[in-house]
């Protein structure tokens, strides 16, 4: 490390005030802070500082998404070969590495325009203000892919992403000022402005969209030759294609999709049509089973659907103490109490199971991800636990009873972070009160 | 009626190089000094000039604001230098120590004849005035002011403090004769709060005339500040006042003999330190003698004080005025390599409060802390970590955060007038933020002199 060490003293000084590349420092110093923790020492105060540093923390919730990186990567793999071989009874253990390097060619493209367009942006900030980068985007950077559909196209990604770097989070100053998650403003933008991409069946798994439309294609073209006389060459007058014999009455719906469906007139499940007026939940249930929902085996977003790698990611946020327990468990909290407040109610949709309600969809990954971000959660500690309570209640409440959603976690979470400083407002008034009423006892 | 305190938060950093119980008399030193930033806010009038001839107990400066606030010398010699920084500031008064120290003159007061005013009046003519200090604000106490009441903390809770059941012990007479003395500046009570983890010293435990409290748990237990929030908190308009313990007995020794005699046993601490030991000196004593010999290692920082809240010295700078402790810790002026010693290393020679690093697997392991910032400053992140080691009912984070923003509503609302930097050491070592916390504070704490006081 002597080699790497002669080489950023030697550097230093050209980046340095009245060096050469001075005006480059943020750069270097980003670079330089990356491989070692710099020489600063205190200056004020307190001689000695504890070893945490914005770097460690940020990177154990990097750590702590690894496992539902590495599923979603191979879930998004598995459904991609569902939907290319058109066999929705594909072994889910089967062909691991085809799985795994069809959902690393899905994922890993998603990861690097993330991380490359958001810390292009970044940088360019930071040198505007004259400081090195901010740790910030390092986690949001991992955390856009995670929650975008295997299918978006890249592009949308990388608008989405600036978008989110810009006006969530850089305009209020930087890492540490933004009201809004910085991840989940990326998903809502995509979602409002294209909705066709974010939302809908077919989205959910990577190359179905893709081959329907090559479906499609073939139909087109088969019309035109029988139009021009030449289908007898062909020896018959049907369309005929395996592809789109495979592809018949398959829907790509994620579970959530399903459950949406059913509080309209035309309830469907898997793709087939069930009649109004049976009882859908049980055949919901039976066609997916919680085991699997909670493992993970169904499409989705890519980070999203395994809610057993999300607890791992918990485990690891909660033991090096960087998540917020009051947070996470008074989210999983709300979601249940909404859960049980809903079964009370009766109707189609109502009567789902509770613990179901937090094993699918994205409503694990946000508690444990998105819903701690410190930044935009509420500070204090009471303020924490209402807002992780109000904020499951609210999305299971909007995935239930807004047609247009069937997710709400999302905008549960960011509705809550625009409401976390009316929280701690209260919270601190509180506090104050008490100390106004020592005056008056005294 | 008196209280028992039982502390949840807080922090005991665990450091290398407590002082071993073995107490010496160091040499007479060469120089003392008086550094005016140890009173916070005041501006000296000098009294004497350059080479004149003093006595131990004799003014050297006084307040220009306060002028019955004066400030005596501790020795007997000779005003050898006015040190002055940027806009000619005083920074420093020297006084070249005489080779031997008799205190010829002064006879014992008889307390019992003197009213409170008058009491008040020879501390503030004898230079023992400054002992005081009174929150709100931390600054030397305003004789003009009531205070409701006085505080005495019988222990040190900081990193590798002194401990003053050893200190003080055989002391009893004069430490209860400082107490008596301070009982007559007050109307109300004067609290002397002991450790709740150990048997007290015969010198605390068997005070009179004050009430006795007991607090139990991790740094900052030992703090005034602490003690006053739980026992009796302080409110907009009241004043509180607080004296060091081993000050208690410098009062005393004073009215029992009638001389100045600034004599206090210091603590040489830390893990650049050889022999961590117990040395007699005196206030503002010059560090140099003490120090020859001791330091191991090349690249020190030398701090009068503890690590949280001392202040820098050099290894020939003198002894600050409220100091019980000098600690030698390495400096951190080094890169260190992400892997091994940086940010994403192991981490066994880091001490932290988070669970970030296994500083809480290792028990009662010892730490070699140096003075890195273990990284760069950066906006409020993390929320909650400084609540952890702050036993106050005050939210830490908002009551900065109102402080760095000038709020002088936030602050007075969210508790300003309880607090002092000291209070926040160690939110400040815990910040992931490496934010200047007890700076940050100080600076709210001038707005609120300036506009409110």
């Amino acid at each position: 490390m002597k080699f790497l060490e002669n080489i950023v003293n030697k550097m230093e000084p050209k980046f340095s005030k009245g060096g050469k590349l001075e005006k480059w420092h943020p750069m270097f110093e980003s670079f330089m802070t990356l491989v070692f923790t710099p020489k600063y020492t205190t200056k004020l105060g307190s001689h000695i500082r504890d070893g945490v540093d914005l770097k460690r923390t940020m990177i154990m919730v990097i750590f702590a998404m690894v496992p539902a990186l590495l599923f979603g990567i191979y879930n998004t793999g598995h459904w991609e070969m569902v939907a290319a071989e058109g066999n929705l009874n594909l072994p889910y253990g089967e062909m691991f590495w085809d799985k795994v390097i069809a959902g690393a060619a899905v994922v890993v493209p998603l990861i690097i325009v993330s991380y490359g367009v958001g810390l292009g942006i970044e940088f360019i900030f930071a040198m505007r203000r004259g400081h090195s980068l901010h740790e910030g985007f390092l986690v949001s950077g991992m955390l856009i892919p995670l929650i975008m559909p295997a299918d978006v196209p890249l592009w949308m990604v990388g608008v989405a992403t600036a978008f989110a770097v810009i006006i969530g989070k850089e305009i209020f100053g930087g890492t540490g000022m933004n009201i809004l998650n910085v991840a989940l403003t990326a998903r809502a933008f995509l979602f409002f402005a294209y909705p066709t991409s974010m939302s809908g069946d077919k989205v959910w798994m990577s190359g179905l969209t893709e081959n329907l439309d090559k479906v499609n294609a073939e139909k087109l073209a088969h019309t035109a030759e029988v139009a021009a006389g030449k289908a007898e060459k062909l020896g018959e007058n049907e369309f005929a294609s395996p592809l789109a014999d495979s592809l018949d009455g398959f829907s790509g719906a994620t579970p959530l999709g399903d459950l949406a469906s059913f509080m309209t007139p035309d309830p469907v499940l898997n793709g087939s049509p069930l009649e109004v007026g049976s009882n859908l939940m049980d055949q919901f249930i039976a066609a997916n089973p919680i085991n699997d929902m909670f493992m993970g085996f169904s499409p989705g977003s890519i980070g999203e659907t395994s809610t057993l790698a999300i607890l791992i990611g918990a485990a690891i946020l909660l033991i090096t103490g960087v998540g917020s327990l009051r947070i996470m468990a008074s989210f999983f909290a709300g979601g249940l109490l909404m859960g049980v407040i809903l079964n009370a109610s009766g109707g189609p949709y109502l009567d789902l199971p509770p613990l179901y309600h937090i094993v699918i969809g994205g409503f694990a990954f946000g508690a444990v991800f998105m819903a701690t971000d410190p930044v935009t959660a509420a500070q204090t500690a009471t303020g924490k636990i209402i807002y992780g309570l109000l904020g499951g209640m609210m999305a299971i409440l909007i995935r239930v009873l807004n047609p247009a959603f069937p997710e709400g976690v999302m905008l549960a979470i960011l509705f809550m972070n625009v409401m976390a400083p009316i929280i701690d407002h209260y919270v601190i008034a509180a506090n104050i009160k008490k100390r106004l009423k020592r005056v008056k006892n005294a | 009626m008196s209280k028992t305190v039982r502390l949840r938060k807080g922090l005991d950093i665990k450091l290398i190089g407590v002082a071993n119980k073995v107490r010496t008399e160091a040499k007479v030193p060469k120089t003392v000094s008086i550094k005016p930033a140890d009173f916070h806010g005041m501006t000296p009038k000098m009294l004497l000039k350059e080479g004149e001839q003093i006595k131990a107990g004799d003014i050297v400066f006084q307040d220009k604001y306060s002028e019955t606030i004066k400030y005596a010398s501790p020795v007997n010699g000779t005003l050898k230098a006015v040190v002055r920084g940027a806009k000619r500031k005083i920074v420093e008064v020297v006084i070249s120590a005489d080779e031997t120290q008799n205190f010829d003159r002064g006879t014992p007061i008889d307390l019992a004849s003197l009213s409170g005013e008058e009491v008040k009046n020879t501390m503030l003519a004898s230079g023992l005035w400054p002992f005081v200090r009174q929150r709100p604000l931390d600054v030397v106490a305003d004789p003009k002011n009531e205070p409701k009441a006085i505080f005495v903390s019988a222990f040190d809770s900081s990193p590798l403090a002194p401990d003053f059941d050893f200190v003080l012990h055989g002391k009893a007479d004069e430490f209860q004769a400082g107490l008596d003395v301070i009982s007559k500046l007050t109307t109300g009570t004067v609290h002397l709060t002991l450790n709740g983890k150990s048997p007290a010293d015969a010198t605390f435990k068997d005070a009179k005339g004050v009430q006795i409290n007991t607090i139990s748990g991790k740094h900052p237990a030992g703090n005034v500040g602490t003690q006053i929030h739980h026992i009796d908190p302080v409110n907009k308009g009241e004043f509180v006042w607080s004296i060091n313990a081993q000050d208690v007995a410098i009062i005393g020794r004073y009215f029992l003999t009638g001389k100045y005699n600034a004599k206090r046993t210091i603590a040489i601490t830390g893990s650049e330190i050889k022999d961590p030991q117990y040395i007699d000196t005196i206030i503002g004593a010059n560090v140099a003698d003490i120090l020859d010999g001791q330091i191991t290692t090349d690249n020190v920082r030398v701090i009068s004080g503890n690590v949280l809240t001392g202040d820098k010295i050099e290894q020939d700078g003198h002894l600050g005025f409220y100091h019980n402790q000098i600690t030698v810790i390495p400096e951190g002026d080094q890169l260190k390599f992400v892997l091994t010693k940086g940010w994403m290393g192991p981490g066994f020679d880091k001490f932290s409060n988070s669970r970030l690093f296994p500083t809480y697997l290792l028990g009662k392991k010892k730490f070699r802390l140096d003075t890195n910032t273990n990284g760069e400053e950066r906006a409020f992140v993390v929320t909650g970590e400084l609540d952890k080691v702050f036993p106050f009912d005050i939210l830490p984070m908002q009551l900065v955060k109102a402080a760095i923003t000038n709020d002088i509503d936030g602050m007075e609302n969210l508790g300003i007038y309880e607090v002092v930097p000291e209070d926040f050491a160690l939110c400040e070592y815990v910040c992931t933020s490496k934010i200047d916390i007890q700076d940050k504070i100080r600076q709210g704490l001038d707005v609120i002199a300036e506009e409110c006081m």
